[in-house]
């Protein structure tokens, strides 16, 4: 399921020219705005059925708290 | 959840205006690197918009024209329309209320019933159940329901969360009482506690106009706007369209029992693609019967259901017999869904405004 995750987050971010790692703070990538975020939202929604509310997405900082946090609402 | 059932009353006819000036999301800097751009054209669907950029046009113009065009196709008397209601969040004045002064403009009878009604994004949906209300009694036989805003005067043009999105547009819908009219169905919800996610902080009788106001400051890195130009936290509505906009159309299409396979067309209102094609996927119907007028007009807020229509089903509903469901999502919050049925309505082509009349 990691490796499935970590597919999906560099996908909707399209990150086409480097690997990602489940402890990188995906604010600092260059591909992250506003729109990354909505399609990001959007993706977790598709795939995961969870809604994040925003409030909460602000308090996730790496990939993997990103991960967890899904795998917390949805096991 | 509201739901109502209205009989007798049928749609007969749709027409939209918009302004000649047309911004190319293309060629806009404020958006960023030509690749940065090309993946916002992508994303949010929104090439161009028709915007009424520094002519002092109002939504009242644009919806006077659509409504003079579709009067003279419909071949209606003015002094028959005995019920006329406006929906913008952009009226002329803060008062008199718009509406009094395009029943006059109009030349529609002063025995005319009056009103405006203050929605954006959900306010075609609003409308409808208004008029259509009105309508189901017989007291009144034909309705004329103008619709519109020109949002883009509401927006920082240093605020790249909003500006590129928005377009100005102004809509006109014909009703008739009619006792064979199939019936049209709505479900119409509120929800108040969020209505900060789309704001426009003064100005009103709360936050009185003052000097401070006009003070242009930046809010978040890179964006710029003043207390008279309108915020909207772009996270919350997303979140918001994409949960509420399916529901609302689930439980319309269960509540009344109807079979979405037999549904011609689904439009929504046109806030941008990300969301609206994530709608689409939640309710599972295909891209073939989900119109999109974005790419040219981008979101026109309360105009941007009947607008869509005429942009991309005027041969369809002119022609023949359609089924049609409806959505509108936003300021507010306010949201809601329409099912009604269209029989050879009369759709004039989009109209260009003219600025001489």
């Amino acid at each position: 399921m990691e490796q499935k995750f970590i597919d999906l987050f560099k996908e909707t971010l399209e990150i086409e020219d480097r690997e990602i790692e489940m402890t990188d703070t995906f604010r600092d990538y260059d591909e992250w705005d506003s729109l990354g975020l909505l399609s990001l939202i959007a993706m977790i929604d598709e795939e995961y059925d969870l809604i994040i509310e925003s409030n909460t997405f602000q308090t996730l900082e790496t990939v993997a708290d990103v991960h967890n946090y899904i795998k917390s609402k949805t096991v | 959840m509201a739901f109502q059932k209205i009989q007798n009353v049928k749609v007969v006819g749709v027409s939209a205006c918009v302004p000649n000036h047309i911004v190319d999301n293309s060629k806009l800097e404020m958006l960023g690197t030509p690749k940065d751009i090309s993946k916002f054209i992508e994303t949010t669907g929104i090439a161009k918009r028709h915007t009424v950029g520094s002519e002092k046009i109002c939504t009242s113009d644009l919806c006077f024209q659509a409504a003079e065009k579709l009067i003279e196709d419909l071949n209606w008397q003015k002094k028959e329309i005995d019920c006329f209601i406006f929906v913008t969040q952009t009226p002329d004045y803060i008062l008199p209320s718009t509406s009094c002064i395009l029943q006059d403009r109009l030349g529609l009878s002063t025995d005319c019933f009056v009103l405006e009604v203050s929605l954006g994004c959900s306010g075609w949906v609003y409308g409808m159940a208004t008029i259509a209300q009105f309508l189901t009694s017989g007291n009144f036989k034909k309705g004329l329901l103008l619709v519109g805003d020109t949002v883009t005067v509401t927006k920082s043009d240093r605020d790249k969360s909003t500006y590129p999105l928005f377009g100005d547009a102004g809509t006109a819908t014909a009703l008739e009482y009619c006792e064979k009219a199939t019936p049209m169905y709505f479900q119409l919800s509120t929800d108040g506690k969020n209505h900060k996610a789309i704001i426009i902080e003064d100005g009103g009788f709360r936050n009185f106009f003052s000097e401070e106001s006009l003070v242009i400051k930046e809010r978040e890195p890179g964006i710029f706007r003043n207390n008279l130009q309108s915020y909207l936290n772009g996270t919350d509505v997303f979140i918001f369209g994409i949960t509420k906009a399916p529901k609302s159309i689930n439980s319309l299409l269960e509540n009344f029992d109807i079979d979405k396979e037999e549904v011609d067309y689904f439009v929504f209102h046109q806030a941008n693609k990300l969301m609206t094609e994530k709608i689409r996927k939640k309710i599972k119907v295909g891209p073939e019967k989900v119109p999109y007028s974005l790419d040219e007009y981008g979101n026109t807020s309360s105009a941007s259901i009947p607008l869509t229509i005429v942009a991309k089903l005027r041969d369809e509903v002119t022609k023949n017999k359609k089924k049609i469901v409806t959505c509108g999502f936003g300021v507010g919050l306010s949201w809601g869904s329409i099912y009604f049925e269209t029989d050879s309505i009369i759709c004039p082509e989009i109209i260009k405004y003219n600025l001489n009349k």
